[in-house]
C-alpha cells in the first residue's frame, strides 16, 4: 500500500528535481550542450512522475478512508461512494493545489515528449521555464498548504465532504477546468522563450497553436461544464452569476480565444508578432490571477474552501513575480522584433485585429467589474457590489459588433479583401437570418426590447458560418452527391472554423432565448394537485421520505410535460447530511427538445403541502450545445497534419543550417 | 501615407476605441454598483429609496415570519432593525439568528423589499463583507466571533 509519507517524500523530491531543472536549463541557455538537453527533457517526465506518485498516494488514503490524514479527515467520510471519496481529493484547498500541480507537470511532461522536433535550444527555455514555474507551485504546496499533514490520533470518522460537492460535476469540472488554465502555462513557456532568445516567426505560432488551442477547449468545456453544475446543483435556476471566481476562469478565456486568432495571423502573414506574445503573457498571467482569488480566500464563494489569509499575499507575490518579470522581459525583449507584414484596413488581417480588439475590451470591462470592488475596499474600505447589470450591459454591448463582425471573417481574403464582395456572397445568410428574426419576434411578442437584435445576432452567426460550407460545396447547385464529396474533401480548418463559429452562434441564441422568455412560478402545490404554466402542466404526485448513504432526504414527484404531450417524471428533493447538519436543495429537471423545465422545492405548507418554484427555460440547451460544438470544431482542428508534419521539416531546415 | 504614418494612424484609431470603451465601463460602473451597507448606516446615511444596496446583518431572532412564499424578517445589527419583505424561497442555510445578506431597496422608510437573499452554503462561508464591518464598528460583539471563530 502506498503511504502518505512516501507520496509526501515523493512531491518533496519533485521539488528538489524542478531546482536541479531550473539550474541546468539555464546552465544549457549558457552553453548549449546535447547532455543538458537530455537532462532537463527527463527531469520533466520525471517531475511529473513523481507528482502522479504523490497525488495517488493521496488519493489511496481518501479513498481507503484512512483519517489519520488531516486533510481527508476533514473533507471525507466513510459513507461516502467511492467516486465521491476520489473527487474529495480535490474538493479542498490543499488538494486542489495538488491537482494544480499536478496538471501544470503533466504539460511540462508533454512537452518534453511532444516536443521533440523543436530545435533543441527553443525546447530547453521552453522546459526551464515549465521548471521555474513548478519550483513556484510545488514550493506553495509544500510549504502553505500541504495536504500530507498527519494527525496524531486517528479519530473514527470523517467531517464529510461539503455536500454541495458530493456531485458528479466534482469530478469533471475541476480537472477540465484546471488543464484549461494550466495549459496556457505552455503558451507562456514558449512566449519567455522566444523573448529571451529574440528568436520570433511564424514557425513559433505554429509551435504555440496546438498547445492553445488543446488548453482553450479543456477550457471551453471546463467552463461550460461549471456552469451547468451550478444550474443544477445550487437550485436557482440560474446558469451564469458573473460570480469574481466564474469571471477569473472568463477572462483567460476570452484571451485564449484572442490568442488562437491572432497566432493566424502570425502563423499565416508573420504580421502581429508583438502582440501575439503578449497576449500569450496576458492569457497565463489571468489564469494566475484567477489562481490568486479562487486560492487566497479574498473572494467568499463556493469556491474558496476556508483558508489562511498569509497563503493569499504569498500567491499574490507568486503572482506579482510572474506577471511583472514576463512583462519587464516583454518591455526589454519586444522592441528589438522585427514588425512583420502590412495589410489593408479591409482584409482578413484586419478582421482579426477586429476580433482581439473586442475580445481584449470586453476582459477588461470584465477585469475592471472583478477587481474594483476588491481595489475600492482595500484602500478606501468602501464595500460595493458589481453584478449582473454592469456585466450584462458592457459585456453584450462588446459583443455587438464582435458578433456581427465573426461571419464575414472566412469571407475576407488576406492581405486585400472588399466588404461589398464578401456581403455580396452572405446576402443569402443575412435575408435568412433576418426572416428568422422576424418570424420568432413576431411569435414569441413580449413589447419593444434589445431581443431581435440578440437573435438577429445569433442566427446571423450559425447561418453565416455555415455559409462557407455550403458555398465551398456547392449546395444547391450541383448533384447533392457531388455536394457531399466536395463537403467531405475540404480542407479541415475550413470546417473547424464553421463549426466554432456556429457553436458560438447557438450559444449566443440560447442565452437571448433563456433570458428573453425563461418564467419562473413560485407557488405552493399539493399532493395530487396539477397547473398548467406558461405552456406546460405540473402535476405533483407525492412526497415521501428516503435515505442515501449518507444523507436524508424528502422527495417529491412530479409529472411534467409541455402541454398535450406525454408526461414525463422528475423528482426534486430537499436532502439533510447529517455530518455537516447542513441541508441541500437537488433540483428536478427534465428535457423537451432543446428546452427544459426547473422544479425546486421549498419549505412545507400545511399538511402535506409544499412551496415549490417551477422555472421555464426555453433552449437553454443550446447555451452548454454551442461549448461542446466550439470544442469538437477546435478538437477537430487538433488532428490537422500540418501542427505535426511542418515542425520536424522546420527542425530539420534549422538543423542543416546549422551544419553548414 | 508612409509606412509609419499608416501604422500610427491604425494604433491610433484602435486606442480610441478602447478608450471609448473604458469610459463606457466607468460610466456603466457608477450605474449599477450597489453599496454595503449595515442596518445601523441605513438609518445614519440616508439611503435614497428604491436605491439598490446590499443589506448584510443577523436574522433576528424569532422576527421571521412566512407565509407560503412570503417572508418577513427583521435584519439587525444589534443596534437597529430593519423589516424585510421577501417572495420566494429562502435559501437552505437561512436561519433566525444567522448572518444573512439581502439585496434589494427601500421601498418606503419602514420596508426594505428584498429581490435576492444570500445565506451562508456551507458551515465555514462568512459573508466577509459584513463580518468585517460589523469588527470595525464593534456590532454584536459576541455574534461575530462565534461565526468567524
Amino acid at each position: 500500500m502506498l503511504s502518505i509519507e512516501l507520496g509526501h517524500f515523493a512531491l518533496i523530491l519533485a521539488f528538489a528535481l524542478s531546482v536541479v531543472q531550473v539550474g541546468v536549463a539555464t546552465y544549457a541557455w549558457q552553453r548549449p550542450n546535447e547532455g543538458s538537453f537530455q537532462f532537463v527533457r527527463q527531469a520533466s517526465m520525471l517531475q511529473f512522475l513523481l507528482v502522479l506518485l504523490s497525488f495517488a498516494a493521496l488519493s489511496v488514503a481518501f479513498v481507503t478512508s484512512d483519517f489519520s490524514l488531516k486533510l481527508a479527515y476533514e473533507h471525507s467520510h466513510s459513507l461516502q461512494p467511492t467516486l465521491y471519496k476520489f473527487t474529495s481529493v480535490w474538493g479542498n484547498h490543499e488538494g486542489s493545489m495538488l491537482l494544480w500541480v499536478l496538471i501544470l507537470t503533466l504539460f511540462g511532461a508533454a512537452v518534453a515528449i511532444g516536443g521533440s522536433n523543436l530545435p533543441k535550444p527553443t525546447l530547453n527555455l521552453v522546459l526551464g521555464n515549465q521548471g521555474f514555474l513548478a519550483f513556484a507551485f510545488i514550493g506553495f504546496t509544500l510549504f502553505t498548504s500541504n495536504p500530507f499533514e498527519r494527525l496524531p490520533e486517528m479519530p473514527l470518522e470523517g467531517r464529510d465532504l461539503n455536500p454541495i460537492l458530493q456531485d458528479v460535476g466534482l469530478a469533471i469540472h475541476p480537472p477540465l477546468l484546471y488543464i484549461g488554465y494550466v495549459g496556457f502555462s505552455v503558451c507562456f513557456s514558449f512566449a519567455v522563450a522566444a523573448l529571451i532568445s529574440g528568436k520570433i516567426d511564424g514557425a513559433w505560432a505554429r509551435w504555440v497553436r496546438p498547445w492553445t488551442m488543446a488548453s482553450w477547449i479543456f477550457l471551453t468545456l471546463g467552463i461550460a461544464m461549471g456552469s451547468y453544475w451550478a444550474y443544477y446543483e445550487l437550485g436557482w435556476g440560474g446558469w451564469w452569476f458573473w460570480d469574481p471566481v466564474e469571471n477569473a476562469s472568463f477572462m483567460p478565456w476570452l484571451t485564449g480565444t484572442a490568442l488562437l486568432h491572432s497566432a493566424l495571423v502570425m502563423e499565416k502573414r508573420g504580421a502581429l508578432k508583438i502582440w501575439t506574445v503578449l497576449l500569450a503573457i496576458i492569457t497565463f498571467s489571468l489564469s494566475l490571477l484567477g489562481t490568486f482569488l479562487v486560492r487566497s480566500g479574498i473572494l467568499t464563494s463556493v469556491h474558496s474552501f476556508a483558508t489562511d489569509p498569509s497563503r493569499g499575499l504569498v500567491i499574490l507575490g507568486m503572482l506579482t513575480f510572474f506577471i511583472c518579470g514576463a512583462f519587464l522581459l516583454f518591455a526589454w525583449r519586444a522592441p528589438t522584433l522585427k514588425a512583420g507584414g502590412l495589410f489593408a484596413p479591409v482584409s482578413r488581417e484586419a478582421a482579426l485585429v477586429f476580433n482581439n480588439l473586442f475580445l481584449a475590451t470586453a476582459t477588461i470591462a470584465v477585469l475592471v467589474g472583478t477587481l474594483y470592488p476588491l481595489v475600492l475596499d482595500a484602500f478606501t474600505g468602501i464595500k460595493i457590489s458589481v453584478g449582473a447589470p454592469f456585466f450584462d450591459l458592457t459585456f453584450g454591448a462588446l459583443m455587438v459588433p464582435l458578433l456581427l463582425v465573426v461571419p464575414f471573417g472566412p469571407f475576407l481574403p488576406w492581405k486585400r479583401a472588399s466588404i461589398a464582395q464578401a456581403s455580396k456572397r452572405l446576402f443569402g445568410a443575412i435575408v435568412i437570418s433576418f426572416v428568422l428574426t422576424v418570424i420568432v419576434s413576431a411569435y414569441l411578442w413580449e413589447g419593444f426590447s434589445l431581443t431581435p437584435l440578440g437573435l438577429l445576432l445569433g442566427f446571423w452567426v450559425i447561418i453565416g458560418s455555415l455559409t462557407d460550407l455550403v458555398e465551398r460545396s456547392k449546395l444547391f447547385k450541383v448533384a447533392p452527391s457531388v455536394s457531399l464529396r466536395r463537403l467531405a474533401g475540404l480542407p479541415k480548418n475550413v470546417w473547424s472554423t464553421s463549426l466554432a463559429h456556429m457553436g458560438l452562434g447557438m450559444t449566443v441564441l440560447g442565452v437571448v432565448f433563456v433570458m428573453t422568455y425563461e418564467t419562473e412560478t413560485i407557488t405552493t402545490m399539493e399532493p395530487g394537485q396539477q397547473l398548467e404554466t406558461y405552456g406546460y402542466s405540473v402535476r405533483f404526485i407525492d412526497e415521501i421520505d428516503t435515505a442515501g448513504p449518507n444523507f436524508t432526504s424528502e422527495r417529491a414527484t412530479f409529472a411534467v410535460a409541455p402541454i398535450g404531450s406525454t408526461e414525463k417524471t422528475l423528482s426534486s428533493e430537499k436532502r439533510n447530511y447529517p455530518a455537516r447538519q447542513m441541508p441541500t436543495t437537488e433540483a428536478g429537471i427534465k428535457t423537451f427538445g432543446l428546452s427544459q423545465i426547473y422544479i425546486s422545492i421549498g419549505d412545507r405548507v400545511g399538511e402535506n403541502g409544499r412551496v415549490v418554484r417551477i422555472w421555464t427555460k426555453p433552449w437553454i440547451l443550446l447555451i452548454w450545445l454551442g461549448a461542446v460544438v466550439m470544442s469538437l470544431a477546435g478538437a477537430y482542428s487538433l488532428t490537422d497534419r500540418k501542427y505535426r508534419i511542418a515542425a520536424p521539416n522546420l527542425a530539420k531546415k534549422q538543423q542543416l543550417g546549422a551544419a553548414r | 501615407m508612409t509606412r509609419k504614418q499608416k501604422r500610427l494612424a491604425i494604433i491610433g484609431s484602435l486606442s480610441a476605441i478602447v478608450l471609448t470603451a473604458v469610459v463606457f465601463i466607468a460610466i456603466a460602473m457608477r450605474g449599477t454598483a450597489s453599496f454595503f451597507v449595515v442596518p445601523s448606516e441605513i438609518k445614519s446615511q440616508s439611503i435614497a429609496l428604491n436605491q439598490a444596496v446590499r443589506l448584510g446583518g443577523i436574522v433576528k431572532s424569532e422576527s421571521w415570519v412566512k407565509d407560503g412564499t412570503s417572508h418577513n424578517f427583521l435584519v439587525t445589527d444589534c443596534q437597529v432593525d430593519i423589516p424585510v419583505h421577501y417572495s420566494g424561497i429562502v435559501p437552505d442555510l437561512f436561519r433566525e439568528g444567522q448572518e444573512v445578506i439581502v439585496e434589494g431597496s427601500l421601498v418606503n422608510n419602514d420596508l426594505f423589499e428584498a429581490t435576492n437573499v444570500l445565506a451562508k452554503h456551507d458551515e465555514n462561508y462568512v459573508p466577509k463583507d459584513m463580518v468585517d464591518k460589523f469588527e470595525e464598528k464593534g456590532l454584536c460583539p459576541g455574534h461575530t466571533d462565534q461565526a468567524s471563530g
